[in-house]
């Protein structure tokens, strides 16, 4: 009897791990799928769930969007699937970002950018340049005269590793105001802006340069100073923050959320998948998600994304070989 | 007494019926989830994170579930690694230590038990430090840096040494092996792939809870095979099905000491609840291995490991609230879930969301006490596994495992990898190499060496930054006067063990 019991309570978790299991996997072809390429929880898995929510809330899809989450190779492992077995998936869409073009542009992904349709982006989180408190760079010229009389006197930190777009885009900063060898510039990895932060608060670094609305608390808190905004205007959050264009220096460095299609899909199927997206990004729904999630919202979609996305590649690449991340 | 308004607040928001009800599905589930081999709490809270925006939860709601869905994973995760010797989550390895050896000498009752009560006590202390401490504690820990960090994680690697009680070099070997898997993947410094073979599935480096569950549960059912076609194998007899509440209370010490090693642990956002686990078992055994029981069945060492995992977990909420970094994979998860709510953790959300945050501490207390309620009973019931004749179970096991595994990724690339640490750990196993420091290579490798590389970066690779703040040096102190010690101890206890073998 005692056995017996036991054997069917097994059995009764391992039905519950079934079905949590299944909640989790793709469903039959015909619903409209959203495949968010990492993990549960942040960037990507917000765009999906987000877009998918409010696409059936405007119903502008029959049903609900599938989401599903396919981890691996920061989208590498969805990219190879999606060109090997989804290239013509009329009802799939995929989330990326400025991440994914980053690693495109230094050939982490199975093929190039030419592989998927581009369909466009919806909002962006804003790079800032940020110093603690007490920092005795009180702008962003005053830093940059640091960096350019002696780059390895400045410790900087992001939230991406070498080469990752929070780097870059401080080494836009600093080939703006004239550093010549990009490389000499000391740059430290931590797995989020928070984490960069902190230890920056704590005296380890000198200069943070990552996505603001990670970080947006602790400008609040007044922890931290921001330098300047990597926007065109200013962030409607935040008016006091100057931009780096405003003080001279001619850089932007957005990190936008976006979508992707598979590359053999019809131009009807494209182009319908465009401006369903456009109807949403119009909505209030869409705008109020985005704010509360810190993005500012951006629209660029259809033919203009896919010419954005290849310029944006080629910057990424060009300044990739600078600092020898890639040949 | 502004700390016993704020509870007051916190506990009128967490005893509302919804509240209520969510914290106790949040506690059976979470339990459920822990047990079994391969889900832990990060797949827990993941799963039940599309649930809460399903019904349309509020902030605190959500919090108070995910809260408790953690809990109950970290109690649950002890269940399998006393009764099978397979970790239900990365933390509850230590808990293998002596938990299994107690459930073979028939005191199953007992150890699920003490690590019942270990873990009320351990989280129950980090949630009074979370309490009084929490935003203090947060501001402290952001002085501890990537060179005090990699300085802890020399501590905890040379205390692995004295984990098990066979061969050093075989310890050595088992440690370095994983700490070699745990390079595998994209360099975190600078983007490239290390070993990946040319394939996109290993650019994540392999996932710590696949190879676990290989290692254990897979090795065990090849073990189990091989056994049955040569012999039967003999039933482990109970002595008893009820706990005796002497063994409990004789740990209480032990679980005491864990439960602080732990919440320190917890609280340094670059830790968490491993190294809250492993430190809390090494210092413990230290401490009160006098006659050479460890890792024979001591409850002490099940007791101060589960106290250190669960004490960890909580004071993991401490950044994560308070700074907005989360110290654990579970937590990372939550954060995320808390951002797409529109709630900010960081150091205002005290001030601006104090019902959210009291309402989630107040919880903690509540769920703390509903999980030893819904656990104690239970003893009886998981105690009745031992009775299941193996040849049953293990096919079950691993059904499971196999499931929990493919849950996490949706990916049949880490069921080959989970088999293929199932064979590794076979051979290991044959060759008589203890496969907990291999685990442990790879849990802690990754963030030690994440924090070398960052350290080694700030210095512009000058290795004298790794002694350069009285943090680091104090903990390289530490570590040697461990090493000192333990090695005069177990000249000491050369010189004993003949007389009191008799």
């Amino acid at each position: 009897m005692g056995s017996k019991t036991m054997i069917s309570a097994k059995l009764a978790i391992a039905t519950a791990a079934t079905v949590f299991s299944l909640s989790a996997a793709p469903q039959a072809a015909q619903a409209n799928e959203c495949i968010a390429p990492s993990s549960p929880g942040g960037g990507w898995d917000f765009t999906c769930r987000t877009i998918g929510r409010i696409l059936t809330e405007l119903n502008l899809v029959d049903g609900n969007v599938q989401i599903t989450n396919m981890a691996g190779g920061v989208g590498a492992v969805t990219y190879a699937t999606v060109e090997a077995k989804r290239s013509d998936d009329p009802n799939l869409i995929v989330a990326t970002s400025t991440v994914g073009i980053t690693q495109i542009a230094q050939g982490r992904y199975p093929s190039g950018i030419e592989t998927m349709r581009y369909l466009g982006m919806l909002g962006a989180d804003v790079g800032v340049i940020a110093v603690a408190a007490d920092s005795k760079y009180e702008t962003l010229a005053q830093l940059n005269e640091a960096i350019v009389a002696d780059a390895s006197s400045v410790v900087t930190a992001g939230s991406s590793g070498a080469g990752g777009w929070d780097h870059i885009r401080l080494l836009l900063v600093a080939r703006a105001a004239g550093l010549e060898d990009l490389s000499s510039l000391r740059w430290v990895q931590f797995d989020g802006g928070t984490d960069a932060v902190t230890q920056m608060m704590g005296g380890q670094l000198d200069v943070v340069s990552t996505d603001l609305g990670e970080i947006a608390g602790f400008v609040e808190s007044g922890d931290i100073r921001i330098l300047a905004a990597l926007s065109t205007d200013p962030i409607p959050a935040f008016p006091d923050i100057p931009t780096a264009i405003s003080q001279g220096v001619d850089v932007t460095g957005y990190n936008w959320r976006g979508l992707y299609t598979g590359g053999n899909v019809s131009d009807e199927a494209y182009d319908k998948w465009v401006e369903r997206l456009k109807t949403l990004y119009d909505s209030e729904e869409w705008q109020t998600a985005a704010v509360d999630f810190g993005l500012v919202p951006i629209w660029i979609g259809g033919a203009e994304f896919e010419t954005y996305v290849r310029e944006q590649e080629k910057i990424m690449a060009d300044i990739s070989r600078d600092i020898g991340i890639i040949e | 007494m502004e700390i016993l308004s704020s509870l007051g607040l916190g506990f009128s928001v967490a005893l509302q019926p919804l509240h209520l009800a969510l914290l106790l599905f949040g506690c059976f589930a979470g339990t459920l989830i822990g047990a079994m081999p391969g889900l832990g709490p990060v797949n827990g809270v993941a799963i039940l994170i599309p649930l809460t925006f399903a019904f349309g939860f509020d902030a605190t709601a959500s919090l108070i579930l995910l809260s408790a869905v953690y809990f109950g994973c970290m109690y649950g995760g002890r269940i399998s690694s006393i009764l099978l010797n397979i970790p239900g989550d990365e933390p509850a390895v230590m808990t293998t230590l002596d938990g299994y050896p107690m459930a073979q000498q028939g005191h199953a009752a007992n150890a699920l038990a003490i690590s019942g009560v270990a873990s009320f006590i351990g989280a129950t202390v980090a949630i009074i430090g979370l309490t009084l401490f929490a935003p203090m504690l947060a501001k402290a820990a952001i002085y501890f840096g990537p060179a005090d960090y990699f300085a802890l994680y020399i501590m905890a690697f040379a205390t692995i040494g004295g984990l098990s009680g066979v061969d050093p070099r075989k310890t050595l070997l088992s440690a370095l092996l994983g700490l070699m898997i745990a390079t595998v993947g994209l360099d975190p410094a600078t983007g490239i792939p290390r070993y990946t073979t040319g394939s996109f599935h290993l650019y994540d480096g392999i996932d710590p809870i696949v190879a676990l569950v290989g290692l254990f549960a897979i090795s065990e059912l090849l073990f189990l095979l091989e056994k049955t076609i040569k012999d039967r194998d003999v039933a482990i007899r109970l002595t008893t099905w009820i706990p005796d509440v002497k063994v409990v209370v004789g740990t209480l010490w032990a679980t005491l000491r864990g439960s602080i090693v732990g919440f320190v642990a917890g609280v340094l956002p670059g830790a968490g609840a491993s190294l809250g686990a492993v430190m809390s078992y090494s210092i413990e055994k230290q401490v009160s291995n006098k006659n050479n029981t460890f890792g024979k069945g001591d409850p002490r060492g099940v007791a101060a490991p589960e106290a250190g995992n669960n004490s960890a977990s909580a004071g993991a909420l401490i950044p994560m609230l308070s700074l907005g970094v989360p110290g654990s994979g579970t937590t990372a998860v939550m954060l995320a879930m808390l951002i797409s709510l529109n709630v900010q953790p960081g150091p205002l959300l005290f001030e601006r969301q104090p019902d959210l945050v009291w309402g989630l501490v107040a919880s903690l207390y509540m769920a703390n006490v509903m999980l030893l309620i819904l656990n104690l009973p239970l003893i009886g019931l998981f105690t009745r596994l031992m009775a299941v004749p193996t040849w049953a179970l293990m096919p079950l096991v691993v059904a499971v495992s196999f499931v929990g595994v493919y849950s996490i990724s949706n990916s049949t690339f880490d069921l080959y990898v989970m088999i293929g640490f199932g064979l590794l750990g076979y051979v290991l196993r044959k060759l008589d190499i203890t496969l907990v420091p291999l685990v442990l290579g790879l849990l802690l490798g990754t963030d030690m060496e994440n924090n070398l590389r960052r350290a080694l970066s700030i210095s512009g690779g000058d290795f004298g930054v790794l002694v350069a703040s009285w943090i680091s040096i104090g903990l390289y102190v530490a570590t040697a006067a461990f090493l000192i010690l333990s090695v005069f101890l177990a000249a000491r206890d050369r010189k004993r063990v003949p007389t009191e073998a008799g």
